[in-house]
């Protein structure tokens, strides 16, 4: 198999709140540092990739935040304008002016995902349609929430299947193509270990499965150590009562009884351990064929470049 | 300090609660649990959830194959410590099966309806998995709503990233249904006709070459089937949109304290704002505890031991100033002390997957803020 940093276009799927962005902006590092020119593509109006190495720029510009790394937030109105441009000349400029066209189009179910993936698209090409544009070594695709993204790995098929002919349907089929060349595309999700988004992940699979895709990796991201053993957490535990029964009232600021400490290790023991389980069910479910990484849980108090970097240094492993 | 009440005094007068927030916030949860609270306070309340986790939804007794809600069981309830004396319903929404029903409801004949269902334009939209739960998550409200069976509805919305999607995307699809821009387009004749003809307009022409003259055949064909229950979406949207503005539907935002979260709950709130619905308040989850500092009871411990507990605690006091900082931020986003109120939730030690975990989580929802203190001093300790 194709090694996953070996592809051109990698598609970071996941629900809302697991840290998808955060991992597909390591992996782009991660990438880039491996001397890759690379670019994370964000859709869907998200620009986090590019606040979280504080620089300037709008949406649909290539940003360069470090040396072969690049970011862009790619919107369906700006996509459809480029689109326009490139394909049909003047008279697409004409329609990308009309806003009755535009009304149309932008109102047409997938539409918007079409032409988000088909920037994409164009992202990773050899010879980029936009002029004069370099081309890329690697496109991260941090892929919208819902529906777990699939909805925009399905939309240039459906639309291939729609139109059956014309230029959008040949679009279509030529993206579609790329999007299941297993070669040039890798579907990775990211996901926590909790049940429901563990849940989310096997069914995922099975998805892509159903339509000829194959999920390439999953980034377990948010893992808290595995500070204690079990025996240690119940000494930990005993040392609590004990505190609890000697520190009278819970609520006085004053409480020097250290069960502020044996709160927090217990807690993140109880939470650890669940995560564990969660984790093993992954495996399990996934089996041999799809591997995972595992992710620190970062204790920062908020996610900028440093922390980045060493998440990046965490997937040093991946290949 | 005030002692403001929790939940229950917020949601007072409220007929449907809109729990809004950006994907996993929990959500669906601190939807159920305050359907819960309000039940038990004497009410007869439906909870409308999206996707709940599947060990919740057992818990609930819920069913996807119903699309409508169901009575939890009151036995059920209370032998999870969950006493209620009015009545919680439930269920969980099933996107494909509502939009079906809607186009049932209005299409003339079954005929006609029959027809919709099996047209590919519209089995793409009612799947789709990007603004088809939205529109019909809004749609399920809207037709709960018009019954008058609850005295209080709480929707959950779909789990997307952006909380926007919520009030944006039932608003896309509506318009594509009423086809106002798309019925300019698609006259009487039908836009592959006139494109194929002689007189199409440059216009039209480029539209064909852009689009495939296929699509628009079938988008055609799609509207002709339509035909005049296009009006019925525009006059059912309107129905909606006067019932999100209601002086008795009250948005909650529902987010965590982190970064991002804290970001897209600012966002979510001017938002609301622009379109002039009503902000109730925020609830924000899993916030880090201030715990009281180490001291003594570590003591007789073996060194490497208490080490690894003094650094447990450092990591969590990072969090818990990280939240601390969030929800000053957004304390002020809100208008301070004389903006709408914010709920905290600690940090559990676990998942919510059973009545006695929305308990535990109604319990800090629905207390004043003075016992909601004392709680979260009681589990930081």
């Amino acid at each position: 198999m194709t090694g996953l940093l070996d592809r051109r276009l990698i598609f970071v799927t996941g629900k809302g709140g697991v840290g998808k962005s955060t991992v597909a902006a390591a992996l782009g590092l991660r990438a880039a540092r491996a001397g890759r020119r690379t670019i994370v593509a964000e859709l869907a109006r998200q620009d986090g990739v590019r606040r979280t190495f504080a620089q300037p720029g709008g949406t649909f510009e290539e940003v360069e935040l470090a040396e072969d790394l690049y970011t862009i937030s790619v919107d369906p109105e700006s996509a459809m304008e480029e689109y326009l441009r490139v394909k049909t000349g003047a008279l697409g400029q004409a329609l990308g002016s009309s806003r009755l066209f535009q009304a149309f189009a932008m109102a047409t179910p997938g539409m918007r995902e079409l032409l988000s993936v088909g920037k994409v698209y164009e992202l990773a090409q050899f010879t980029r349609h936009t002029g004069g544009a370099d081309p890329y070594d690697l496109v991260i695709v941090d892929s919208p929430a819902a529906g777990h993204g699939i909805g925009i790995l399905r939309t240039p098929r459906t639309f291939a299947e729609i139109a059956r002919v014309g230029p959008i349907a040949g679009t279509a089929q030529r993206i579609a193509a790329t999007v299941s060349d297993p070669g040039f595309t890798a579907i990775v999700a990211v996901c926590v270990a909790e049940e429901m988004p563990v849940n989310e992940t096997l069914w995922l699979r099975d998805q892509l499965h159903a339509d000829g895709l194959e999920l390439g990796a999953v980034f377990v991201n948010a893992l808290l150590p595995a500070r204690f053993s079990d025996a240690e957490a119940r000494r930990l535990r005993a040392a609590h009562r004990r505190a609890l029964g000697a520190g009278g009232d819970r609520s006085g600021s004053g409480a020097a009884d250290g069960d502020g400490a044996l709160g927090a290790a217990l807690s993140e023991h109880a939470r650890a351990r669940a995560q564990r389980e969660e984790l093993a069910r992954l495996r399990a479910g996934l089996g041999r064929s799809v591997p995972s990484v595992e992710l620190p849980f970062l204790f920062a108090e908020s996610l900028a470049e440093p922390e980045l970097r060493a998440l990046a240094d965490v997937l040093e492993d991946v290949r | 300090m005030s002692d403001a009440g929790g939940i229950g005094e917020l949601l007072g007068g409220v007929r449907v609660c809109v729990c809004g927030g950006s994907g996993g916030v929990g959500k669906t949860t601190t939807a159920a649990a305050i359907a819960l609270g309000m039940a038990a306070d004497g009410a007869r309340v439906a909870v409308v959830t999206i996707d709940p986790a599947r060990r919740l939804a057992n818990a609930l007794g819920l069913d996807e194959l119903e699309n409508e809600p169901r009575q939890v069981d009151r036995a059920r309830l209370s032998a999870a410590g969950g006493e209620v004396r009015g009545e919680l319903w439930a269920m969980m929404l099933d996107p494909k099966r509502t939009f079906d029903e809607l186009i049932e409801r209005l299409a003339p004949s079954v005929e006609r309806a029959d027809e919709i269902k099996r047209n590919h334009i519209y089995r793409e939209l009612s799947s789709a998995v990007s603004g088809s739960q939205e529109f019909t998550a809004i749609a399920k409200l809207h037709e709960l709503a018009q019954a008058d069976e609850f005295d209080l509805l709480v929707l959950d919305t779909p789990p997307s990233r952006n909380a926007l999607d919520f009030l944006e995307a039932p608003g896309r699809l509506t318009a594509f249904l009423e086809g106002s821009a798309i019925r300019t387009l698609l006259r009487p004749t039908g836009i592959g006709m006139r494109v194929l003809g002689r007189g199409a307009s440059p216009l039209f022409g480029a539209l064909g070459r852009v689009t495939g003259l296929d699509l628009l055949r079938d988008l055609s064909t799609f509207f002709a089937l339509l035909g005049d229950m296009t009006e019925d979406f525009s006059a059912r949207a309107a129905d909606v949109e006067r019932l999100l503005h209601a002086p008795t539907t009250a948005f909650l935002l529902i987010t965590a304290a982190s970064d991002a979260a804290i970001e897209e709950a600012i966002w979510f709130r001017r938002t609301l704002d622009h379109a002039g619905l009503q902000f109730a308040g925020a609830v924000v989850n899993r916030v880090h505890p201030e715990r009281p500092q180490a001291g003594d009871a570590l003591d007789g411990l073996p060194a490497d031991l208490a080490e690894r507990v003094a650094a447990a605690l450092a990591d969590d006091r990072v969090l818990a100033r990280r939240d601390r900082r969030n929800l000053e931020r957004l304390a002020d986003e809100l208008g301070g002390e004389d903006g709408p109120p914010i709920i905290r939730v600690p940090q559990l030690d676990g998942e919510v997957h059973d009545v006695a975990g929305l308990e535990r989580i109604r319990a800090f929802l629905f207390a004043s803020e003075r016992e909601r203190a004392r709680l979260t001093a009681k589990l930081a300790g």
